[in-house]
């Protein structure tokens, strides 16, 4: 089967925006790619960690003789094997093994390398370790409260002036905004005020976190690992074992799955470790009760939204206060949270405060979007209401007052041209739109935004002596990037899509690369690969005017081939990428582009939802029946991997309304640290979900593109709660909306009728 | 922990009742090996029954049917004359988890692991169905609502084995349906469960009921206060709501990870109810779609 | 603990191999016969990741004893595509994009080639109820059950070609 199946179009692309099947396709159909765990190596050990049953607990003592004394046992590691480092690694350190205090249940407190799994897991049961168990703090509004127990006796919440004398639970506190909110609501003819909840949620990806070390006496180190970023693992590992950075070669693995949950380190500086310590290779595997224990969910959240707005649907202040909990260490969303909680609106008087706070939870990871679904959801569900309360359609109301080009944002920039607008009114001339709905079900909308990141980018791409071209990236591809650095790449030179090869290098091929995260990778990684493909061209012109002998200024690229700029520059037949690599050697030797750059200006994208839901009366169980996403992308490169986007976003959310959610007993233990319990949504509880692809132009890449991964997460929340505010006439202010909830307000509403 | 995976009934009893130390039968495999996953201690002995191949059979008797302990869950569906006589059945063991646990899952084995909230017991309890345990004293056979007496116990002794289950012949003008509450669409444990078999007379008029109730309580129950509100009405509407009053009122369910206890009582009712007008519809020869 | 000797045919092929008796099929799989096709998403059945077809049944290999695969015919997503020709599943999820990350894959494959097997005219709900027990957190399945569909449409227009 041909692997390239672009045509030529209309658009001024002949090869971005077509739909080529993905090269890294093939492997993955029949289960020759290798992903984290796949991985083998000669004389290799395998690796368990040992983990806190409590919530809080001082470490007294940690005795592994009786383990290490058992045959086949090679290494046994605690705390102690790391560097105690107090700088700004100090979080991921504690975070990596427990020191002198377990903060959550899961938390790692020792590891071992043994001949067998079977070993391994004995060796584990033989660890004393002493506990002191502590008290113990889950809930977000719990841990504010002076009375909480403390997780850490050093954190005197920043942002607050004077600094305050005693530590608490509050990492830190931001504030964003402009005008003057109390005039804004004075001048409002209506004013909704709501509290809202939201519960930790798991990225969720079906690949456990895994990883192959060996580390020589040498000191040199490899490490095999799925990851959304390699260069971050080696830098915090080297850092974490005390090695230089030159000595540790990070090579990311197939991803099965990341969402932000694998852009930090957990096991990989354990197993390096443990392969010190053996003097062999150690694998090392998380289970999938590890990941839900023990890798990052997402804050759970209380948020107070505040709006006022005039009949005529012009809204006139917004006030939000958002408390995020974000594990047992400093590191909450909120502050992105707060940045995003209004950014599609334009408004005159907002303001915005978060606070950072810390629980007996896992340390959270970033999930998609990181914290502005939460914060979406309260400010839409209050948009929600102000559109019922004026008797005005809830597109309507958000067209009056959405975010434009020239629109200040609250969190201070000034947006160039953004797509919000589009995306509303694709979204209300869908057919969705109109569609009949029966009884007991209802329709939501809701918007949602994100930034998107540039950052540091590192890409080198070369010219084979066959004319085909390799390029190296150092971004993970995370949902089909290579597909895109490909289309970009054989844009540029004007040579067929399967000509080009794009690798995931390891790191010590290139150049640092910031972490596959921000939805920047078709972004940054695809704008370096234009400019390295540029750059390339610029040698390939260069080679050719030095053949004809002419000034390489009188040569120009079109179509994949050097030709004379123009009559004067002299009348040579063009010569073709494929001829002038095959003369490489003789012209000057090898012939690569590259770039190397921190991207910025990565211009943010927005979204609309429609969603219909049913609900069951009797049950409280919810039911979608129609999903339709519009969002901005700028220019789809690959539009079938951007739709990917735009449903995997969807579902996700959809998920996170409906049943997902992080359950502790009162021992503060997590009661569903497995699918079963953690109920992510699967094929049979969805539908098709519709996307509709708007492309305004991000000025800040040569070919327009925007970020499209994460901010599909961000409107599903609140699209979900107005859908079941519409089908039931109750309003939701809590997530997950699961049928015992949504039951309970059923029939509070029913006895407050029958009441009346 | 030592595996066996004998070909005959009699070299299975042979072998449980030879073992000194803990023992475990393995059928679908899909409850023993999650428990071996989670750390519980192995046991000295797994006897493997999918080798017996009486046991892998159904097969027809005296107007019933007779399901082998090692036939899966998937094989209920595909056998006609079940999925036509004991629809309810058929569907309760449908909704065991996902295709890939059909495939391996037993009803047996979704009976003698005794979870409360087992989708094929109330199923097997309102039809009825007879279980066949044979050990070192002999054959008995037992209601299937008296092997499952507490989350994870049977009334099963030591070196006893679950055989067969035995669905009786269905009487004339009669229908079982089970419906369960989940939140998802699949691949959940039941919040709730609700089997209800009935028969009809010429008439229309109910004269036999037999209801049961799953995840309410410590086992799988039979509600006979239930029961009686269906037997001798025409299911009218008065006669499901005194049923789903007496379902909701029957049990004590707990408030867990899974459910409220408030949510328990009042879908139990509700699914009651709807599973009653589901096994009323297929006495009177209605189809009915499922999912 | 004593290692059994186990002998099965894997993709056609007669495969001998040793394992102690709690060993899972997946473990042995990827560990001992270096078929890491078929994923270890949960090690509970959960997640569908590790689907196999034994004897004609799809089954999760977590929840499989590897002395269980004694005498027995398994089929992995190694043996999926024929002399170097993917299968029409294989082909269509490349098509649709019913892939990003790819670590499902394999296990929907294999699912979804145990039900054509079946019926090869399913419907959308039908396909979405029988992949229920195989998770994928990219996609939200719509690329996923487009390209089952469209795999049986062209199934079955091969077969009435044929």
């Amino acid at each position: 089967m041909p692997l390239d199946q672009t045509a030529k179009s209309g658009t001024p692309f002949s090869k971005v925006g077509t739909r080529p099947l993905r090269p890294d396709g093939l492997d993955k159909v029949t289960g020759r790619a290798r992903f984290g765990a796949d991985m083998t190596a000669p004389g290799m050990l395998i690796g368990r960690v040992l983990r806190s049953p409590h919530a809080h607990a001082r470490i007294r003592s940690i005795d592994s003789s009786a383990a290490e004394a058992l045959p086949g046992v090679k290494a046994v590691i605690t705390a102690a094997d790391f560097l105690d480092r107090q700088d700004e690694h100090r979080d991921i350190l504690v975070n990596v093994m427990a020191r002198e205090k377990a903060l959550y249940d899961g938390h790692a407190v020792a590891a071992v390398a043994a001949t067998s799994a079977a070993i391994a897991r004995e060796a584990l049961s033989l660890i004393k370790v002493d506990y002191e168990v502590l008290p113990h703090v889950i809930d977000v509004e719990a841990a504010m409260r002076p009375d909480a127990p403390i997780l850490h006796d050093n954190m005197f919440t920043s942002g607050v002036e004077p600094r305050p004398s005693k530590p608490s639970n509050v990492a830190a506190r931001y504030q964003f905004g402009h005008g003057d909110v109390q005039a804004g609501f004075a001048a409002a003819d209506v004013v909704i005020e709501r509290s809202f909840r939201t519960e930790a949620t798991h990225q969720g990806y079906i690949e456990p976190h895994a990883c192959l070390a060996s580390v020589g006496s040498d000191g040199q180190g490899e490490l095999w690992c799925c990851t959304q970023g390699h260069f971050m693992v080696r830098d915090i590992s080297a850092a974490l074992l005390g090695m230089d950075i030159s000595k540790l070669r990070v090579t990311a693995s197939e991803i099965g799955g990341g969402f932000g949950g694998k852009t930090t380190v957990f096991i990989e500086p354990v197993a390096l470790a443990l392969s010190r310590k053996a003097g062999r290779p150690v694998k090392l595997v998380m289970s999938r009760a590890e990941v839900f224990r023990a890798t990052g969910p997402t804050s759970s959240t209380s948020v107070r939204v505040k709006m006022g707005v005039k009949r005529d649907g012009r809204i006139t202040a917004a006030e939000a206060e958002l408390k995020y909990q974000g594990g047992a260490f400093a590191g909450s969303p909120v502050e992105l949270g707060a940045m995003s909680a209004f950014a599609c609106y334009d408004l005159e008087n907002v303001s915005v405060i978060g606070y950072d706070v810390v629980t007996n939870r896992p340390k959270q990871a970033a999930y998609r979007a990181p914290g502005a679904p939460m914060s979406a959801f309260a400010v839409e569900s209050v948009v929600n209401e102000l559109a019922e309360r004026i008797g005005m359609d809830q597109i309507d109301l958000r067209l009056k007052n959405a975010a434009k080009e020239g629109t200040r944002a609250a969190y201070g920039p000034t947006f160039g041209p953004i797509g919000l607008i589009e995306t509303l009114k694709a979204a209300k001339a869908h057919p969705h739109y109109a569609a009949p709905l029966g009884p007991n079900q209802g329709r939501g909308v809701a918007c949602g935004f994100w930034f998107n990141f540039g950052g540091q980018t590192c890409v080198s791409l070369n010219i084979n002596i066959d004319g085909t071209v390799a390029l190296a990236v150092g971004t993970p591809d995370i949902g089909g990037s290579r597909a895109s650095m490909c289309l970009m790449a054989a844009e540029e030179l004007g040579v067929s899509y399967d000509r080009v090869r794009t690798v995931v290098a390891d790191t010590s091929s290139l150049g640092y690369n910031d972490v596959t995260d921000g939805s920047r990778v078709t972004f940054a990684s695809g704008m370096a690969t234009i400019k390295a493909a540029r750059e390339a061209v610029k040698k390939l012109c260069a080679r050719a005017a030095a053949i004809w002998g002419i000034p390489e200024d009188a040569v120009v690229w079109e179509e994949g081939q050097a030709r004379p700029a123009g009559p004067n520059a002299g009348a040579f037949p063009p010569l073709s990428l494929r001829e002038i690599a095959a003369m490489a050697p003789k012209t000057g030797g090898p012939i690569a582009g590259h770039c190397e750059f921190n991207a910025e200006n990565a211009g943010p994208s927005f979204a609309t939802h429609l969603v219909d839901v049913e609900v069951d009366p009797e049950t409280g169980r919810a039911t979608v029946l129609r999903y339709t996403v519009a969002q901005d992308a700028g220019k789809a490169v690959h539009p079938a991997y951007v739709e990917g986007q735009l449903q995997g976003g969807a579902a996700q959310g959809i998920g996170w309304a409906l049943n997902e959610e992080y359950i502790y007993g009162p021992d503060g233990r997590l009661q569903n640290p497995g699918f079963l319990d953690y109920r992510i949504p699967v094929a049979s509880d969805l539908p098709m979900i519709d996307t509709v692809i708007v492309e305004v132009p991000n000025p800040g890449h040569p070919y327009g593109v925007r970020g499209v991964g994460e901010t599909s997460i961000v409107p599903p929340l609140a699209a979900m709660a107005n859908a079941l505010s519409a089908a039931t006439a109750v309003r939701f202010t809590e997530l997950p909306m699961s049928p015992p909830r949504v039951l309970h307000a059923l029939e509070a509403r029913r006895m407050a009728q029958a009441a009346d | 922990m030592r595996y066996e995976a004998p070909a005959s009934i009699d070299k299975a009893v042979a072998l449980l009742a030879a073992e000194n130390g803990m023992s475990r039968i393995l059928a679908g495999g899909t409850d023993l090996l999650v428990q071996f996953r989670s750390g519980s201690p192995a046991p000295d002995l797994v006897v493997d029954i999918k080798r017996i191949s009486r046991m892998r059979r159904i097969v027809a008797e005296n107007g019933g049917f007779r399901i082998g302990a090692a036939v899966p869950c998937a094989a209920l569906g595909e056998h006609k004359k079940l999925v036509k006589a004991w629809p309810g059945i058929v569907e309760a063991a449908r909704l065991i988890g996902s295709t890939q646990i059909q495939g391996r899952a037993t009803i047996a084995g979704n009976l003698c692991n005794a979870s409360p909230a087992a989708d094929s017991v109330p199923a097997l309890i309102a039809a009825g169905a007879i279980a066949t345990i044979l050990g070192p004293n002999g054959n008995r056979e037992v209601p299937v609502e008296e092997v499952p007496i507490a989350p994870g116990k049977t009334s099963l002794q030591k070196g006893e084995l679950l055989v067969s289950l035995f669905l009786p012949a269905r009487p004339p003008h009669s229908g079982d349906a089970y419906l369960r509450f989940i939140p998802r669409s699949e691949m959940d444990i039941a919040v709730v469960g609700a089997g209800v078999c009935l028969t009809l007379d010429e008439e229309g008029v109910c004269t036999a009921a037999r209801v049961s109730l799953g995840a309410v309580a410590a086992r799988p129950l039979l509600v006979e206060e239930a029961a009686r509100a269906l037997i001798g009405t025409r299911l009218e509407e008065q006669a499901l709501k005194a049923l789903a009053a007496a379902a909701s009122a029957a049990w004590r369910p707990i408030d867990d990870k899974r459910g409220t206890k408030e949510f328990r009582i009042r879908v139990a009712g509700v699914l009651a109810r709807r599973a009653a007008e589901r096994a009323l519809a297929r006495a009177k020869g209605n189809k009915i779609r499922g999912h | 603990m004593a290692a059994r000797h186990v002998r099965s045919i894997i993709n056609g092929d007669a495969v001998e191999f040793v394992c102690e008796p709690e060993e899972s099929l997946l473990d042995v799989l990827r560990d001992r016969l270096a078929l890491t096709g078929a994923k270890e998403g949960c090690g509970t059945g959960d997640c569908g990741a590790c689907s196999i077809i034994l004897d004609d049944r799809l089954v999760c290999s977590c929840l499989v004893l590897g002395v269980e695969a004694e005498g027995r015919r398994l089929e992995t997503i190694e043996g999926m595509a024929q002399h170097g020709e993917l299968h029409p599943l294989q082909r269509k999820f490349l098509e649709h994009a019913a892939l990003q990350c790819g670590i499902c894959t394999p296990g929907f494959l294999v699912a979804a080639k145990a039900l054509l097997e079946r019926n090869l005219n399913p419907t959308e709900t039908e396909v979405r109820y029988w992949l229920a027990g195989n998770l994928c957190r990219c996609t939200g399945y719509d690329k996923i059950v487009r390209a089952v569909l469209d795999a049986a449409s062209e199934m079955r227009e091969g077969r009435h070609a044929a």
